[in-house]
């Protein structure tokens, strides 16, 4: 029997082991490795320079700009695509006809999965000269200038993220249990107050690990304010493109990511407890 | 609402739609169509850094998409056999892989491995009889294993989701025929979980294709093909780049439709 135990054991070991190779060496490791080096200094010719010094976090406000950008905007965008995305979610969970359901679920699904790159560039292409200002020179709008501005940046984000958005919310409205909002109307309820007091209260941790995933990925976004904001409107990811791959300061850079990290972890338990306060009800899964 | 809702998808799906038609655009400009014509397909095949870059990341997304479903799909099996509390540590550690942004996955693996070269080729160096020691580089290898450090996440959780959906019944049934444990993996649970390690083959796959941010850091000298558009896009936008674009656009979406259908599969009823 023991030899048995033993063998299972074994097996799960084996099961596990390259995922966990995997783990540590790609995620674990690297963590730590840049939480080391946001502590040192950058050595003269750039790269990292062993010490033990809190400089690089004190040095955080040299990269304002970048941090102020990208607080305001990413909350505001992430605001922007849950309003765009609720009232989606709520007629493919609630209103639309159940064969048409997955078809325009699927619809959702497929933009998020097509390469942001590409659909960002689409963008560019619209915006740019010779796009939507061409087409309003000829009705006598001239000079008008679209990209390269904070609305086409936000415009990026939410044409980028309303998918993520939509899918979480999608979901919790469609575990909805339809009994509550007859119930609510029974009670005399209107339809608004039923709305707010049990639709929405029970889509909150939908709308919250929504908001939150949205949130969190674009804090670290990069090609959205790049391609559209042009270097006029510069996020934490330009800032740490910047720092690794032009300037090679390591160490600050590592700073500003470890930051990052902290911001999101920080947008994930304040996500978390409000929706688990508000609904009493648990957190959707992430996937 | 309604209407809301038909705005909405036109608004998803409108921008898409202009960048295939210009594709096919005779002539330059975004702001009017002059005829159909395929010449910006046969300019962006006929251009060797474009192709060069297509087949890096076609061999990378494979790659890396491979090793995901093999490892994840092991991760998943394994994890049915754990306590609670190692699955909630592994589960977080996926989460994390998961949610972690890009540009966070990308600068952190930079400075790992290049810490990590650091130590390990001059090791080589003095152990190598010859003059020409191997050195490791950023490269396929380092991209192949940030993207999948994600896509094995993914592949884990959309195996895991099957697994626990998996009818039990089944797998005592066939031990009580005296089928080993290998043949009822074989024949019950495999079977049950493929259309889940297909989807998440598939997902993966796409994933990085179209990745650019992780890419962009861990390349090294290499060019992946969202390298290689980002590039071109910065120095100007051109038809070109529309070809391209409907090519990748058209690729993903058919990769995901059928991840979609290999998950909506249903299990094949006894």
């Amino acid at each position: 029997m023991r030899g048995s135990l033993l063998r299972k054991n074994i097996l799960t070991a084996l099961l596990l082991a390259p995922a966990t190779l995997w783990l540590v060496v790609f995620l674990v490791l690297p963590f730590i490795a840049i939480a080391i080096f946001s502590v040192g200094e950058r050595a003269p010719e750039g790269g990292y320079q062993a010490a033990l010094t809190f400089a690089q976090y004190a040095n955080l406000p040299a990269r304002a700009t970048a941090f102020w950008n990208t607080m305001v905007l990413a909350p505001v965008g992430a605001l922007a695509c849950l309003f765009v995305a609720y009232p989606v979610a709520y007629y493919l969970a609630l209103r639309a006809p159940q064969r048409w359901r997955l078809i325009l679920l699927a619809l959702i699904v497929i933009p998020f999965w097509t390469s942001l790159l590409m659909r960002t560039y689409a963008w560019m292409y619209i915006l740019g000269g010779r796009g939507i200002p061409a087409l309003l020179a000829y009705v006598g709008i001239e000079d008008l200038r679209l990209i390269n501005t904070p609305g086409a940046v936000l415009l990026g984000i939410v044409y980028g993220y309303l998918p993520l958005m939509i899918l979480p919310i999608y979901v919790s409205l469609e575990r909805l249990d339809r009994r509550l909002l007859e119930a609510s109307a029974d009670l005399g309820a209107t339809p608004l107050s039923t709305f707010i007091g049990v639709t929405l209260r029970l889509s909150l941790p939908g709308v919250m690990t929504g908001f939150s995933l949205v949130m969190i990925l674009l804090l670290g976004e990069y090609l959205i304010p790049t391609l559209l904001g042009g270097g006029k409107v510069f996020f934490i990811g330009n800032a740490l493109v910047d720092l690794f791959l032009q300037s090679r300061n390591w160490p600050f850079g590592s700073a500003i990511a470890i930051t990052l990290v902290l911001v999101s972890v920080v947008v994930l338990i304040v996500a978390n407890r409000i929706s688990t306060r508000l609904s009493g009800a648990r957190r959707v899964d992430l996937i | 609402m309604r209407a809301f809702v038909v705005a909405v998808f036109a608004f998803l799906y409108l921008p898409i739609a202009l960048v295939v038609l210009f594709s096919f655009n005779a002539g330059q400009h975004a702001s009017e169509f002059t005829g159909f014509s395929v010449q910006w397909y046969g300019k962006a095949l006929s251009n060797p850094f474009l192709v060069e870059a297509l087949k890096n990341s076609l061999f990378i997304a494979t790659t890396s998409a491979l090793l995901a479903a093999f490892c994840g799909t092991a991760a998943a099996l394994g994890l049915q056999r754990v306590g609670a509390r190692t699955r909630a540590l592994f589960d977080a550690l996926l989460g994390a892989a998961i949610v972690v942004p890009g540009v966070v996955i990308g600068i952190s693996t930079l400075v790992a491995l290049v810490q990590l070269f650091a130590v390990v080729n001059p090791f080589l160096a003095s152990l190598w009889p010859t003059d020409q020691p191997p050195r490791l580089a950023l490269g396929y290898g380092s991209i192949i294993a940030a993207h999948g450090l994600f896509s094995m996440a993914l592949v884990t959780m959309i195996v895991g989701t099957r697994l626990s959906s998996l009818d039990r019944n089944l797998v005592e049934a066939s031990g009580d025929l005296y089928a080993t444990p290998l043949t009822t993996f074989r024949s019950i649970v495999l079977p049950q979980i493929m259309p889940a390690v297909i989807a998440g083959f598939l997902l993966a796959f796409t994933f990085s294709f179209d990745d650019f941010i992780i890419a962009f850091f861990v390349a090294g000298a290499q060019t992946t093909l969202p390298i290689y558009v980002f590039a071109s896009i910065r120095r100007g936008v051109t038809p070109e780049i529309n070809a391209i674009a409907t090519i990748v656009l058209a690729a993903s979406v058919l990769l995901v439709l059928l991840a979609q259908w290999q998950l909506g599969r249903r299990k094949p009823s006894p």
